[in-house]
Order: structure tokens, then C-alpha cells, then sequence
């Protein structure tokens, strides 16, 4: 018999940004109902954001920017591929969501009027609101949680989701990472917030947990979903970031920008229009790297001492705080230096680009009963507000769904295959350890998937991520913590296996750095101008497939269309 | 198959006059987003038991006595 842990009416799994709204939302849709928050650390640090945020990346305020100017900065931004519609509806949703975090304690960056102090990053609009005291975020959703009596569960992982037999929601399965025991909660709907597929490749430090994202955050969602039949998106529209080198961080060129901060090649000199990190921008950053200006820097030297000390204490408190550390060990200040980046290694994660599980405005995926939100829905760019805001709409739309809705009957042949699955590596006794797998696993994504994409390279690594995966029963766990470990290493096998087979059916250029594809460097929107889908098929294998834009309901004109193909400084021929 | 076991040095460090786990404080563990950190029950004192550190720093800011230093780990130092 299966071990039932509990039976909810809306489970959400990821306790991060997006799921604790999800939770909060749900449970004021519908007071009566019982919402689990599923989540794999603690929820009063986990996530993207366990040290806060130093504020929005596109808040869309009445009187800086309109929805519509939003909508077609993220299209042209995202080349052209986004349902409009989705991107609308967080447009519309976003400055209520400010409200409302404001209501609740988040502290927002205001001038002397008490207005928002909205700041220009992107290449068109103004949408960067700060919060330098952003480290306080996890809090505020912890309170909200508390108030609205949902029921956490920390320490939990989901490694698959059941289904009814018409292939709806029914619950998922779980492990207790403490504990190692194996379980299912029952649910009537559900929702996905577990963040990025961001221990995809691997550091060039080597270091397995020194990835931009949260380590935490191993593409587990993507798997559940992919497993549960759900189609996902834009999967090989990667998201490659510019980081500090070796730190793996943010270097946060949205912070010091409006201060005056920018990104420099070695002889000091700006090269990009934008600092917004884009494809196109990152593309711009490969070329200077390989055309022999590199490294790239971060340059804040020339700025005035009050202004560092603002920086210094917003990048030191927030996010990623242990950054002042790590220049202090280096002997790098701000004054004196310029701060030295890389391209990072490749992630999945819609938050910053645009790969992600499908949803449409409701955050509603293919699947019945499945909602998603956050880095790993599929709404181009959409950052920490997006979560919330996507959160949202997945708490309410999963609350509707499961109103009046019975439990569906148990498939115990699912459960107990899945259970073989899960408490296989404690079994073996004698196997390979996880962490080695794992490593091999993502040396080979930095081989065969880290753009520039060649054909015959991926191809390569489809066969190499075949063998890993027949590697798999084989691992060993000596403890619960490492069984976690192992579980994250089939997550991360199937994104890889999905980042080359969406990067394969694309044959042309999209997104600059990010879908680069030697063999097909031009853009080709006669036959690509598309989403590009993957799903399980009726076989069991994993399958592309195209799915045709909606028309667009914010029309771009010709000038804009082109803006994100311009961000290279031309330099103006001999000035005397 | 054979196993070794390689020493790693680990960038989260308890100072264990100021660490209070035998009074039954468990904030770093709790609060630890990979759950690296334990408590060596025959000494009472929190200890990072996992090298897979984010060094992220709850365990540094919401440990009550500031018994917690996280140092950037040394591949990356």
C-alpha cells in the first residue's frame, strides 16, 4: 500500500518566490481549502531570493511606463518569439502587485514625493525600481503564509507527479530528504514553482555548486513537467548570464547603471548601448571576449566616493551578499579596480530569458489540473515581480480548478514505480556516487550544448547524456541527503537531453549568444518564426514540434522591431 | 566497485564557544538551502557536514550568537 502523506485540494511545490504567493493566493480564492506549500529547503530561506532582492527588474508604474510599451520592449527584447498575451497580462498586473508587497512591508525605493524612484536599464523603457532593502523578502512572504494558515512542509522533494487516467493532475510523489522515505500526497491541482534549471552546466571554477542560480533549483520542475506530458517552450532559448568570474554572481550592472556604473572591455572603453542582459547583449559580450578586447569588466572607478558607498552597501546586503567578500580576497575595490567577468555556463530559466514550461495568461500548462510560475513558466523575462505576479495567477486558477472537485483514484502501479525509482540508489550498496555522475554529467553540457551551437557537437552529446542515463539505476546513496543529490541528477540529465533537442530542431540563429547556431547563423522567420515546443509523445520519447505565434495584440513598428540588434557602440570614425 | 575518500577543506566555519546547538538550537540547519549543515550530537555544536555550499549566508545572519563565518569557498576564492 502506498504511504499517503497528506491529501490537499491545491499542493504547490517550491516554497521560493512564486510558490508562496501561489499558496497565499489560492487560500484567499478559496478560505476553505486545504493548500500545501511543498518545499525542498525551508521555506524561510530558500529559492532565488533566500537573501532578498535589490529590487525590480520590470515593474511597469503608471507615469514611467505603460503596459503596452512594456509588452513591446520584451517582444523585441525576446526577438520577436512571445504570446503577447501572457506578457500583457503580467503588464497589467504589475503595479497592483507593487501595491500590494508595498502593503505588506517590502520596502520600495522612493523620492521625496513618495513616488516610486523608477530607474532606465532596458534599451526603450524605464521599469528598474531598487529595493535597498530588499533583504528582508523572505520574511514578508513568511508572514503571509502564517496569516493565511497555509500548511508548509519543508525538507520534501517531488520527484514525479501523479496522474489520473485521462492524464490529469492527481497529486505527487515525494521524498522526504531527511528521512529517505518514499510517499504521494494526493491533490486536485497543482502548482509548479520550483525556479530554474540552474545547475545545468557546469562553473568554469569546476566548483559544482557555484552557479549563478541556487543550486537548489536543479531543473526539477522541468522534469516534473516534461514527465507529467506538459509541453514546454522555447527550451533553446538558454539563459547564459554575465557574471563576475569565478564568484559566478550577478555583477549587477542594473544597480550601478543608473549611478553611472557600466560594462567595459579591457582598455576601459563601453561597447554595448545596454546593459540589460538580452541574447543580443550577450552575443556582443562574446564577440569582445573573442575578438581580443577582453576580459570584460565591470567599471565603477571613475565614479564619485558617496556613489560607491550607496552601491557597496545595495550589492553587499542583498542577493548575493557574500560578493564583498570575495573582492576583498581578491583585493579589488571599487575606487581602485574595475571588477572582472565572464560568460556564465547555461541554464534553463525564463525568469531571464525565455525557456520554460508552457503557460498561458491563467499560468495554466497543457497539462489539466498543472499550473506554473516563476523562472520556470514560459513568460519571457519575467524576474521576481513576474513570479509574483504569474504566482498569482496560479494560486487562483489552481484553487477555481480543485473547487468541487473529488481526489482521483490512486494508480498504485504508477506509485510503485516510481517508488523503485526513488529508493533504488539506497539499495545499492556497492555503485556510483551521485556527485561524480554529476559532474561528468554537466562537464558534457560545457562540451556539446555552451553556444556557439554546432550540429554535430550536440549530436555528440545526446549520445554521451544516452550512456549517463543508463548510468543512472546505478548510482549508490549512502544517506537521504545524497539520495536528494541523486535525484537531482536525473533532473538535470532530462534538461540537458531537452536543451539539445530544442537547440537541434531550431536550424536557424534566434536570440543572439543564446541560440547561436554555427551552421545556421542568420535568422530565418519564414520558417522560424515560431515557438518551439517539446513534449513526451504517446511514445515515451521526446519530440518537437511547432506551435504558431498568436497575433500580436501590441503591433511593433519597423524601428523597433530592429532596437535589440543595435547594441554595439559604432564608433565615430577619427575624432581629433 | 573500490572508494576513496578525497579531504576537502569547507568554507562554512562554527565557532563552538559562541555556537549554542547542545541548548537545542538548530537555526544554520534549519535555514541551510542545500541542508549541508548538522549538529554532532556527541559534542552539542553545529558543523558543516556537506561541501556543496551556495555561500549564500542564512546560516551566517540568522545564527543568534554569530558563532557562523562563511568563507566564498577555495576554488573560488
Amino acid at each position: 500500500m502506498s504511504n499517503i502523506i497528506a491529501e490537499v485540494d491545491v499542493l504547490v511545490i517550491g516554497g521560493g518566490t512564486a510558490g508562496p504567493m501561489a499558496a497565499v493566493k489560492a487560500k484567499e480564492k478559496n478560505p476553505a481549502a486545504k493548500v500545501m506549500l511543498l518545499e525542498k529547503a525551508h521555506v524561510k530561506r530558500s529559492g532565488a531570493i533566500s537573501m532578498g532582492m535589490d529590487g525590480l527588474n520590470n515593474a511597469v508604474i503608471p507615469g514611467h511606463a505603460t503596459p503596452e510599451q512594456y509588452v513591446k520592449e520584451i517582444t523585441v527584447a525576446n526577438d520577436g518569439i512571445v504570446n503577447q498575451k501572457t506578457v500583457m497580462a503580467y503588464a497589467q498586473n504589475s503595479f497592483d502587485m507593487i501595491n500590494q508587497l508595498d502593503s505588506w512591508g517590502v520596502k520600495f525605493e522612493k523620492d521625496e514625493t513618495g513616488d516610486y524612484a523608477v530607474r532606465k536599464v532596458h534599451h526603450m523603457g524605464t521599469y528598474v525600481l531598487p529595493m535597498p532593502e530588499g533583504h528582508h523578502m523572505k520574511k514578508v512572504l513568511y508572514r503571509q503564509l502564517k496569516k493565511t494558515r497555509v500548511e508548509i512542509t519543508n525538507r520534501y522533494m517531488a520527484t514525479r507527479l501523479l496522474l489520473d487516467e485521462q492524464g490529469a493532475i492527481a497529486g505527487a510523489m515525494v521524498l522526504d530528504t531527511r528521512e529517505g522515505t518514499f510517499g504521494v500526497i494526493r491533490a486536485k491541482s497543482v502548482v509548479l514553482s520550483t525556479g530554474a534549471a540552474g545547475r545545468l552546466g557546469l562553473p568554469s571554477s569546476g566548483y559544482l555548486f557555484g552557479t549563478y542560480e541556487n543550486p537548489t533549483n536543479a531543473g526539477d520542475g522541468y522534469a516534473l513537467a516534461y514527465h507529467a506530458g506538459a509541453e514546454l517552450s522555447g527550451i533553446e532559448c538558454y539563459q547564459i548570464n554575465p557574471l563576475i568570474k569565478d564568484y559566478n554572481g550577478p555583477a549587477c550592472a542594473y544597480v550601478t547603471g543608473p549611478f553611472g556604473g557600466y560594462t567595459a572591455n579591457s582598455k576601459g572603453e563601453r561597447f554595448i548601448e545596454c546593459d540589460y542582459w538580452s541574447g543580443q547583449m550577450m552575443l556582443e559580450f562574446y564577440r569582445e571576449l573573442e575578438g581580443g578586447n577582453g576580459p570584460v569588466f565591470l567599471k565603477l572607478d571613475h565614479l564619485a566616493e558617496e556613489t560607491i558607498g550607496t552601491i557597496e552597501h545595495i550589492l553587499h546586503t542583498n542577493e548575493r551578499p557574500s560578493r564583498g567578500r570575495f573582492h576583498e580576497g581578491r583585493h579589488l575595490n571599487y575606487r581602485s579596480g574595475m571588477v572582472e567577468m565572464h560568460i556564465s555556463e547555461i541554464g534553463l530559466c525564463s525568469g531571464h530569458s525565455a525557456s520554460g514550461v508552457w503557460v498561458d495568461e491563467h499560468a495554466a500548462t497543457t497539462v489539466p489540473g498543472l499550473y506554473a510560475a516563476g523562472d520556470l513558466a514560459c513568460v519571457p523575462h519575467n524576474y521576481m515581480l513576474g513570479a509574483f505576479v504569474y504566482g498569482k495567477f496560479a494560486g487562483e486558477s489552481a484553487a477555481d480548478y480543485a473547487a468541487g472537485r473529488e481526489h482521483a483514484p490512486m494508480d498504485e502501479r504508477q506509485v510503485a514505480q516510481e517508488s523503485a525509482r526513488v529508493l533504488g540508489p539506497l539499495n545499492n550498496a556497492d555503485g556510483l556516487p551521485p556527485a561524480q555522475v554529476e559532474y561528468k554529467l554537466r562537464r558534457f553540457v560545457n562540451d556539446y550544448l555552451q553556444p556557439p551551437k554546432i550540429t554535430r557537437k550536440m549530436e555528440i552529446g545526446l549520445q554521451r547524456f544516452a550512456e549517463i542515463e543508463a548510468d543512472l539505476p546505478y548510482m549508490s546513496a549512502a544517506n537521504p541527503h545524497e539520495l536528494m543529490r541523486a535525484m537531482e541528477v536525473h533532473f538535470i540529465r532530462d534538461c540537458a537531453e531537452m536543451a539539445a533537442r530544442a537547440s537541434l530542431y531550431r536550424t536557424e540563429s534566434r536570440w543572439g549568444l543564446y541560440h547561436y547556431r554555427v551552421e545556421h547563423p542568420e535568422k530565418n522567420d519564414a520558417d522560424w518564426f515560431c515557438h518551439a515546443q517539446l513534449k513526451k509523445n504517446d511514445a515515451g520519447e521526446m519530440s518537437c514540434f511547432k506551435r504558431p505565434i498568436e497575433p500580436y495584440i501590441v503591433a511593433l513598428d519597423e524601428e523597433e522591431k530592429d532596437a535589440y540588434n543595435r547594441m554595439r557602440i559604432v564608433k565615430q570614425a577619427a575624432v581629433a | 566497485m573500490p572508494m576513496t575518500l578525497n579531504r576537502v577543506a569547507v568554507p562554512v566555519m562554527v565557532d563552538e564557544e559562541k555556537c549554542i546547538a547542545e541548548k537545542g538550537c538548530t537555526v544554520c540547519v534549519d535555514v541551510c538551502p542545500l541542508d549541508l549543515l548538522a549538529i554532532d550530537l556527541l559534542k552539542g555544536k553545529a558543523y558543516m557536514k556537506y561541501d556543496e555550499c551556495w555561500y549564500c549566508l542564512p546560516c551566517e545572519k540568522d545564527c543568534p550568537t554569530q558563532a557562523i563565518r562563511v568563507d566564498i569557498p577555495y576554488l573560488l576564492r
